[in-house]
């Protein structure tokens, strides 16, 4: 890590202010376009600021995992397409991916967000396995957050396709979608040196000490939380950062549409 | 008997053309490239340096090319994400489609590397990509003697047609209980200025005749494309900035 | 029998043409095919008595010997440093061109520069390869302490530079901060946080409109607006 850059930014953070101008724990301009592929059963691209994902849904009918026979899955995967940083290589996801994905997915399966009964058709043989695919198309910091958003807005767009014996109609949608009984909305907070900030641009994100990324639900409940970064956090950091997870998923929950 | 376009298209018309230059910022150059529900977004990353040390040239950059689909692009069941034998050899078709025009010597022992990728797919998206590709190679500065426009001609049931669709590529006529030709599906791309051809592929089937009105079909819709690639890249400029 | 085709200042785009027959000139960024000078980059075109050039509006740094450019040390060898320069190719600093101290054998490089130091340095030499040699050892050349940087497209340093400085040096006198700025198209900027963001901000400005007229004024203008609410 530079030194030099961080305590460049420090110095800027401590009075109060962003490379960008922004306030410590101001984010970005927040845009969220629903439908915006049409192959897909769900989709949605959100940017916050420059940084931009789109989140697709696409559904199929699977046998159930035999733990769970009335079951259906549903999961998330990212990719840090190679085509929205020159920091991203070609290849199988790396572990920033793999996290990413896992962190976005937590938040939406431990929530108990979405019933997985309702999406079984034949108890034991057949049932609805949805995946939600986030890909990156522009990285200029904060994609974790952004990601979030993005599959939740492509969930709240998907529409099952017709199925009728047997046969996936992947052409018709139905009216039925996917109701989610809680919105859970990840925000990571970063610290560097003793100042908290949130939605990180790519300068920011080279000289962090450590993160927390606070996913939570409409009555301020937690449902997932992940830890990030070589420092580690004091309990009064933890608390504080969690306060401001808290405080800003209230404001970016706004941006989402009202069913 | 293919009487009338499932869109109502004239044989000789495309679908409807998009293209906006410069929308990926972290990329040296960046395109999207929509034709009918066909979306391409290309980025450019280069001149740049290369790894691994044994592919650099010392006579002329590399360029590298990588057609990839979202898996949510697909025209019904997911795609699998990562590479497979269909984008390997896209890529390669893609990156032998933009080298004539590419002045390259003027990179030695660099890289210059090209991603492709597609939110929604309904067939053309190879040639959809080359288009994106080559306005995301001027974008980026790239020294190049020309654009390449591209474009899928083809022929369904008895009549030539540009820029098939999904419906199109799977059309399968039987009449009278006698199976129809398989629709030939030729995607085509073609330096403006001089009418060289730079992608020619071909699957179904075909008379030599028809193949070649069929390239000349091809021809013609190319150049059309060419102007609207051209335009994208003024309209970059005559637009207002907000900075 | 010649004829220009273009208009001066045009932007213009790969493969169009630009002037017919031989008495035009083709200068950078074009070619001849026949009779006709073509571009074969994107940019604007401009006439310069017999000459067609085009002036890019876009791409990345080619190193040019006798540029002044802002580097980072991204590792050192026993001879030397090597610096990445924001473009395809490397840079080496060596240890004669590093300092007119006397450094002895095995002695610790970092102590001069080390691992992500930026500096500002001078090509004094750049191979057929594009390979870059480059030295600390000139006026205004040193290792930079402090400060931001901020990435432009190469292209656009002419402009962000101005006739004779005379653009760089209005921001530096508006918002007082220190301004290096390297021909690879990186910019060292260092001041008080509030000041370093206009000046950042105007930057960016002038890289977005760069191929527009009248944008001295237009930046005089956003200067002295955003300095009065300091």
């Amino acid at each position: 890590m530079n030194e030099n850059a961080k305590k460049h930014i420090c110095n800027y953070l401590e009075k109060g202010v962003r490379y960008d101008g922004r306030k410590l724990t101001d984010f970005r301009e927040v845009v969220i376009e629903t439908g915006v592929s049409g192959s897909a059963e769900g989709s949605a691209r959100v940017k916050i600021g420059g940084t931009e994902v789109i989140a697709g849904v696409k559904m199929a009918v699977e046998k159930p995992y035999p733990d769970t026979p009335n079951e259906g899955v549903l999961m998330v995967g990212v990719e840090l397409l190679p085509l929205s940083s020159p920091e991203f290589e070609s290849g199988p996801p790396n572990i920033k991916a793999i996290e990413l994905a896992r962190v976005v997915d937590r938040g939406i399966r431990e929530s108990k967000s979405f019933d997985n009964k309702k999406l079984c058709i034949v108890e034991g043989e057949k049932v609805w396995a949805v995946m939600i695919d986030i890909c990156t198309i522009n990285d200029e910091g904060g994609l974790l957050d952004c990601s979030g958003l993005a599959a939740i807005a492509a969930i709240q767009d998907a529409r099952f396709p017709k199925y009728e014996d047997g046969v996936v109609d992947y052409k018709t949608k139905t009216d039925k979608g996917l109701p989610m009984s809680k919105i859970p909305i990840p925000v990571t907070v970063i610290k560097i040196g003793n100042n908290f900030i949130v939605d990180p641009i790519s300068d920011e994100e080279k000289v962090i000490d450590a993160r927390l990324t606070v996913t939570s639900i409409e009555n301020g409940s937690i449902c997932a939380l992940q830890k990030g970064g070589d420092s580690a956090l004091s309990l009064d950091d933890v608390k504080t950062m969690v306060e401001i997870g808290l405080e800003k998923a209230k404001e970016l929950r706004k941006h989402l549409k009202v069913k | 008997m293919y009487k009338k376009r499932f869109d109502g298209r004239d044989w000789d018309e495309t679908r409807p053309i998009e293209a906006k230059v410069g929308i990926i910022k972290r990329a040296n150059g960046s395109a999207m490239f929509k034709i009918g529900d066909t979306i391409a977004y290309a980025s450019v990353f280069g001149p740049r340096e290369l790894y691994p040390r044994f592919l650099q040239n010392p006579e002329r950059g590399l360029l590298r090319c990588n057609y990839n689909m979202m898996p949510f692009s697909g025209s019904g069941d997911r795609v699998r994400p990562g590479p497979n034998r269909r984008s390997k050899e896209i890529s390669m078709v893609t990156q032998k489609a933009l080298l004539p025009v590419l002045n390259l010597e003027a990179y030695p022992n660099a890289v210059v590397d090209v991603f492709i990728e597609f939110p929604q797919t309904d067939a053309g998206s190879r040639c959809a990509g080359i288009c994106a590709a080559s306005l995301a190679l001027a974008d980026a500065g790239i020294s190049m003697k020309d654009l390449v426009a591209a474009v899928a001609v083809g022929k369904v049931d008895d009549k030539i047609v540009v820029d098939l669709n999904y419906n199109e590529e799977a059309y399968d006529h039987v009449e009278g209980g006698v199976e129809g030709a398989p629709v030939a599906d030729i995607p085509l791309a073609i330096v403006p200025s001089t009418g060289e051809i730079s992608l020619l592929q071909m699957d179904g089937e075909i008379s030599k005749e028809e193949l070649f009105e069929a390239i000349e079909a091809g021809k013609k819709s190319s150049k059309k494309i060419a102007e609207v690639l051209r335009k994208a890249l003024k309209d970059k400029f005559t637009g207002d900035t907000n900075e | 029998m010649s004829e220009l085709i273009v208009k001066e200042k045009e932007i213009v785009v790969p493969g169009e043409e630009l002037a017919n027959g031989m008495d035009f000139l083709p200068g950078d960024g074009t070619y001849r095919e026949g009779e006709v000078i073509k571009a074969n980059k994107l940019g604007l075109a401009v006439v310069d008595g017999r000459a067609i050039k085009i002036v890019p509006v876009s791409g990345a740094y080619l190193p040019k010997r006798g540029d002044t450019i802002i580097g980072k040390v991204m590792d050192i060898t026993y001879s030397g440093w090597i610096i990445n320069t924001n473009c395809a190719y490397k840079a080496m600093l060596s240890l004669k061109d590093a300092t007119s101290d006397f450094i002895a054998k095995g002695a610790d490089l970092t102590k001069y520069y080390s691992f992500g130091d930026l500096v500002v340095a001078n090509i004094y030499n750049v191979t057929s390869q594009n390979l870059i040699d480059l030295t600390l050892k000139g006026p205004g050349l040193k290792k930079l302490t402090g400060g931001r940087i901020i990435n432009v497209t190469a292209t656009k340093i002419p402009r962000i530079i101005g006739k004779s400085g005379s653009m760089i040096s209005m921001i530096k006198d508006a918002t007082k901060c220190q301004i290096i700025v390297g021909q690879n198209g990186v910019i060292w900027v260092d001041g008080e946080p509030k000041n370093e963001i206009i000046a950042v901000d105007t930057i960016k400005k002038i890289e977005s409109n760069a191929h527009k007229s009248g944008l001295t004024d237009e930046i005089s203008k956003h200067l002295e607006e955003a300095m009065k609410g300091e």
